[in-house]
This record gives structure tokens, C-alpha cells and sequence, in this order.
């Protein structure tokens, strides 16, 4: 049974349609990956799922419940955590205020807060040295763990992440997909969302390709791999 | 020498003409500065209101220095009826009226949000505003129409008339209790927004809405919070001016809401701490004006210094650094 279902989702701002009818699956413990050039709708399908924009119709089924009209703020109760796409680090925060808010649903639970606060600093020692530092001072690759981080306070049983290598040097880069393997393995869900569509796809277990709003292929990432489509499309190979 | 020194301060004498403004002494200095402070700490309550709703919601509450009037008749309310026909303590009937209105004032910042706001909240910001200088109009005539058009006054009997002379400074025991009371009120309210697991939610909305909503932060909440927290703190600065200058118009809400509104600008607005330096600076200056200057001018003053605020320095005097928009 998949743990994350989209059918027949269709999103649009304002009188504009961006998604047209999208349905995709993520399986439990498993790591899928939405590839697709710039505008194409990915982070719009994420912002659908964690409940920051309401799809115009279509269904979306966590676990067999259907979350489509959930508000946000109780969606990540749900058990989705979303990583959004440029990191959104609360800047003038401390690295631990955020990721206190992180685990805001633990609020009443200060040893559960901690806990998992000492899982983070584990994954990402960096953020333990800059504890008491203002987010909006770290470097781009430190907000990137930090926003990562943030999204595993809540306990998720599937985090989202929006273009998490985005803008990074390439060393950070494989850093990052490193923990988002390690943090899979840890038995958290990952629907991935990127344009390194390499590495994501050595990474991840199954993928969809995204364009202008619509899926236009998917299957288990090795055998994308070797389509000739997404070979001359998205690895830049011949 | 002695003889010029003579004749630059007869100058002064016949320059003054008596006038007791004129008259640079330590002790008027020090009492002007001690009203300053007291009229500031109640800027400083009901700027708050402004700056947190600002940084929260990046809406002008207009209708926020209608809240403190409110309050302040509430309060005047309270004391005259039911209280004055109890045999309750001062400082009890005191509290009591403080109590309900804050209360009453609180519930109703919380319905003018969901029934003015709330809807408007993926509208225009100026659609907002309009929306909240209607709420002002509205509460001013609801205002008149209970309480009339006319002065009314907090009763000689409500207000502790004690006060003292320290080293020739003049200093009431409500000028002491409006000052202390504010600064109590002060620092809770930056200890729980420092400190508090809530405090750093309602700063990470102000911050970003969205991304708060994907902490599982309830945006809509933290709103409702802010508008208990400001209305009810501009309630207590309503009971206390009330008490302080004894008189209250319907009108007051916008007399003294610009001024804390000067004051938000001035420590900039969204801006918690500068809030509280804001009205605190902006009671003294208003209060020195009036002693050196001219009292009859003070208000000017008060306005001059929003414009040239306005025109010159928008983020108020603590910048942008440490501006933190809450
Ligand atoms: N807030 C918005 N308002 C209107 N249109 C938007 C908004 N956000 C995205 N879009 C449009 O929706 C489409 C998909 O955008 P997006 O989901 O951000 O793509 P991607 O994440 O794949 O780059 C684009 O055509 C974009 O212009
Ligand atoms: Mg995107």
C-alpha cells in the first residue's frame, strides 16, 4: 500500500491552471523523485500535498485518508514534513529556536523535543556548533541542513524536499544527498523534488517526470536512467 | 564676568516674563521628565499594539487606539456603577474594573480580527486598512452614542490621591503605578516572546506566514493571541490614563492613538523593544516641548516629529538591523 497518493490532482492560481491532473504514488520507505525543469509544477504539487495551496480537485491519500482539505498546520501532525524550496530558515531566529518550531506539534514534550534535537545535531553536527547563531547568518549550505533538520523535528513519516541541492557548491551537494539517503534509511519516506536529475536519480528508488504540469513518464529510477527521452533531457547526454 | 553673567539671565527673566516654563531649573527638569516617562510608559502599551499586529499581520490596526478608549470607558464604567455601590477596597475596585475591561476589550479585538480582518487577509493591504479606519469610525460613534458626545470624568474618589516631594520632584503615586505597572507588563510580554515556544512562533509567523504554517504553527492562532495581547494591554493604558488625567473622550482613541502610533514608527514599527523606547522617548520629548516650548504646542510636536519620521527615517531609530518584525 503507498503511504502518499495523489489521483487525478489538478492545481491553479487564481484562474490559472499550474497542475493538470496529476497522480503519483510514493511507496513506504521509499525515496521517489519528481524531476522537471523550471516552472514545470513541482513545488506547486508539494505545496498541494502539505496543505499551503488547496487543489482545484483530485484526490490526495495519506495512508488511505484523504488530507486534500486539511489545513496546513495540521498536516504535518499528520506525519508529512515539507523542506520548501529555498530553505525558508527562520533568519532571525536562533538555529535551536528553529528547530524547536520544527517540533512545535511536541511542544508539550520537552524531552521528546530534545531527543530528537540530539538526532539532528547527530546527522548535523555543524548546527550543534551554531547553536545559539542567528539562522539568517549561517552559509547557504548550513540553512540547507538546518532546513533539513527542521523537517525531521516533527517525527515525519515522509518529508518532502523541495530542490534541497539548489545553489549549493558540488561537495554539499553530494553531502546532502548523502543524509537524504542516510535519513531514508532511518525509515523516512522522502518525495524528493529536483533538477540534479544525476544524482537523484543514483539516490532514489522511483521517479516521475514532470512537464509544463503534467507527468510524462515515470518508473524505477534505473530504468529512467537509460530512457533515451530522460537521457537527452535532463542527464545532458546523447 | 559676573556683571554679563547678571545681565544674560536678566535678559531671560524679563525675556520670560515670569513664564514658568522659562525657568531652567533641575527640579522642573527632573518633573517633566518623571510626567514624560508617565505619559510614555501608556505610549508604550498602546504602541505595542500597533507594532505586533504590524509585524504579524503588516496591517495598521487603525482601530487600535479606539480599543484603548474603549477600554478606558469600560473601566470608567465599572467604577461608576457596579463598584461605587460596593464596599470593596480601593485598589480592589481598581483592579476589578481593569480586569473586566481588559477582558471585554480582548473579546472584542478578537471579533473586530475574524469579522473585519480575517476576510481580508489575501486582499490588498490597503483594502485592510480601509477596513480598519471603518472599524475606527464605527467604534467612535458606538462609542458616542453610550457615553455621549460630552467629557466625562473618572470619579475624584477612584483615583489615589497620594504623592510625594523627592529632592523638590513633585511624584504621584499614580505616576509611580502607571510607570511601574507598564514596565512590568513590558517585560513579561518580551520574556514570552524571547523565551516562550509560542513567543518563537508568533515570531516565526511574523517572519513568514507559510513556512510557520508548515511547522504546524495554527497562523490563524497566533493572530487571535496577538489581538487578546494588544487590545487587552491597550485596555490597562486606558484605565490608566482614565485615572491619570481623570477626563476621556470618545474622541481619544485617535488623539492618543496617533501618538503611540508616532511612537511605534519611532522605535519602528514590528519592532517589540522599539515599542517601548519609542514611547518612552516620544512621552519625554512631548513632555519637555510642552515645560520648554510651549504646552500649548505639545501635540504639534508630537506630529512634527511622525513626519519628519515619516519623510527621513521610515524604520525608526533602531533600523532595520535589529528590526526585527514582530
Ligand atoms: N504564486 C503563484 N501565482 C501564480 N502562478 C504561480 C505561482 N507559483 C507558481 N506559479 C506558476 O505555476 C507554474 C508552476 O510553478 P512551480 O510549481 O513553482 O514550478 P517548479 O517548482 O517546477 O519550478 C509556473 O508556470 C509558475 O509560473
Ligand atoms: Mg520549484
Amino acid at each position: 500500500m503507498s503511504l502518499l497518493e495523489l489521483k487525478d490532482v489538478r492545481i491553479a492560481y487564481g484562474g490559472v491552471e499550474a497542475v493538470h491532473g496529476i497522480s503519483l504514488a510514493v511507496e513506504r520507505g521509499r525515496i521517489a523523485t519528481i524531476l522537471g525543469a523550471n516552472g514545470a509544477g513541482k513545488t506547486t504539487t508539494l505545496r498541494a500535498i502539505s496543505g499551503l495551496i488547496r487543489p482545484r480537485s483530485g484526490s490526495i491519500r495519506l495512508a488511505d485518508a484523504d488530507i486534500s482539505q486539511t489545513p496546513a498546520h495540521e498536516i504535518v501532525n499528520r506525519g508529512i514534513a515539507h523542506v520548501p524550496e529555498g530553505r525558508r530558515v527562520f533568519s532571525t531566529l536562533t538555529v535551536e529556536e528553529n528547530l524547536r518550531l520544527g517540533a512545535y506539534r511536541h511542544r508539550g514534550h520537552p524531552e521528546k523535543v530534545s531527543s530528537n534535537m540530539g538526532r539532528v545535531y547527530k546527522l548535523f553536527p555543524r548546527l550543534e556548533e551554531r547553536r545559539q547563531q542567528l539562522a539568517g547568518t549561517l552559509s547557504g549550505g548550513e540553512q540547507q541542513m538546518l532546513a533539513i533538520g527542521r523537517g525531521l523535528m516533527p517525527d515525519p513519516d515522509i518529508l518532502l524536499l523541495d530542490e534541497p541541492s539548489l545553489g549549493l557548491a558540488p561537495k554539499l551537494v553530494q553531502e546532502i544527498f548523502r543524509v537524504v539517503r542516510k535519513i531514508n534509511e532511518q525509515g523516512v519516506t522522502v518525495l524528493l523534488v529536483e533538477q540534479n536529475a544525476r544524482l537523484a536519480l543514483r539516490v532514489s528508488n522511483y521517479a516521475y517526470v514532470l512537464e509544463t504540469g503534467r507527468i510524462v513518464l515515470s518508473g524505477p529510477a534505473d530504468g529512467l536512467r537509460r530512457d533515451p527521452r530522460v537521457k537527452k533531457a535532463y542527464l545532458g547526454e546523447k | 564676568m559676573g556683571g554679563v553673567r547678571t545681565g544674560v539671565a536678566s535678559a531671560a527673566e524679563s525675556a520670560c516674563a515670569g513664564r514658568l516654563p522659562c525657568r531652567v531649573e533641575m527640579a522642573i527638569f527632573l518633573e517633566q521628565l518623571v510626567n514624560g516617562l508617565t505619559v510614555g510608559a501608556v505610549y508604550s502599551l498602546v504602541a505595542l499594539g500597533y507594532t505586533m499586529v504590524y509585524g504579524v499581520m503588516r496591517l495598521i490596526n487603525f482601530a487600535h487606539g479606539d480599543f484603548f478608549m474603549l477600554g478606558s470607558y469600560l473601566g470608567y464604567t465599572m467604577l461608576v456603577t457596579v463598584l461605587a455601590q460596593s464596599n470593596l477596597p480601593l485598589w480592589a475596585m481598581l483592579c476589578v474594573a481593569t480586569l473586566v475591561s481588559v477582558v471585554a476589550i480582548a473579546c472584542l479585538g478578537v471579533f473586530v480580527e475574524r469579522m473585519a480582518y480575517r476576510p481580508l487577509r489575501k486582499s490588498s493591504r490597503l483594502t485592510a486598512v480601509v477596513s480598519a479606519i471603518g472599524v475606527s469610525i464605527f467604534l467612535q460613534n458606538a462609542a458616542m452614542l453610550i457615553w455621549g458626545a460630552r467629557y466625562q470624568a473618572y470619579p475624584p474618589w477612584s483615583v489615589p490621591e497620594v504623592s510625594w516631594t523627592l529632592g523638590g520632584v513633585n511624584v504621584s503615586l499614580m505616576q509611580l503605578l502607571i510607570m511601574g505597572i507598564s514596565l512590568v507588563l513590558m517585560v513579561s510580554l518580551y520574556m514570552f516572546v524571547q523565551r516562550t515556544t509560542v513567543g518563537a512562533a508568533i515570531r516565526a509567523t511574523a517572519i513568514d506566514h507559510d513556512t510557520a504554517r508548515l511547522m504546524g504553527i495554527d497562523v490563524d492562532q497566533i493572530i487571535r493571541i496577538i489581538f487578546v495581547i494588544g487590545p487587552g494591554l491597550g485596555a490597562i493604558a486606558g484605565v490608566l490614563l482614565g485615572l491619570y488625567y481623570r477626563q476621556i473622550h470618545f474622541t481619544v482613541g485617535w488623539s492618543y492613538g496617533l501618538k503611540a502610533f508616532t511612537a511605534a514608527i519611532l522605535g519602528g514599527i514590528g519592532n517589540i523593544p522599539g515599542a517601548m523606547v519609542g514611547g518612552m522617548l516620544l512621552g519625554i520629548l512631548e513632555m519637555l516641548g510642552a515645560g520648554y516650548i510651549s504646552a500649548a504646542w505639545k501635540d504639534v510636536f508630537v506630529f512634527l516629529i511622525l513626519i519628519l519620521l515619516l519623510i527621513f527615517r521610515p524604520t525608526g531609530i533602531l533600523g532595520e538591523r535589529v528590526a526585527e518584525k514582530v
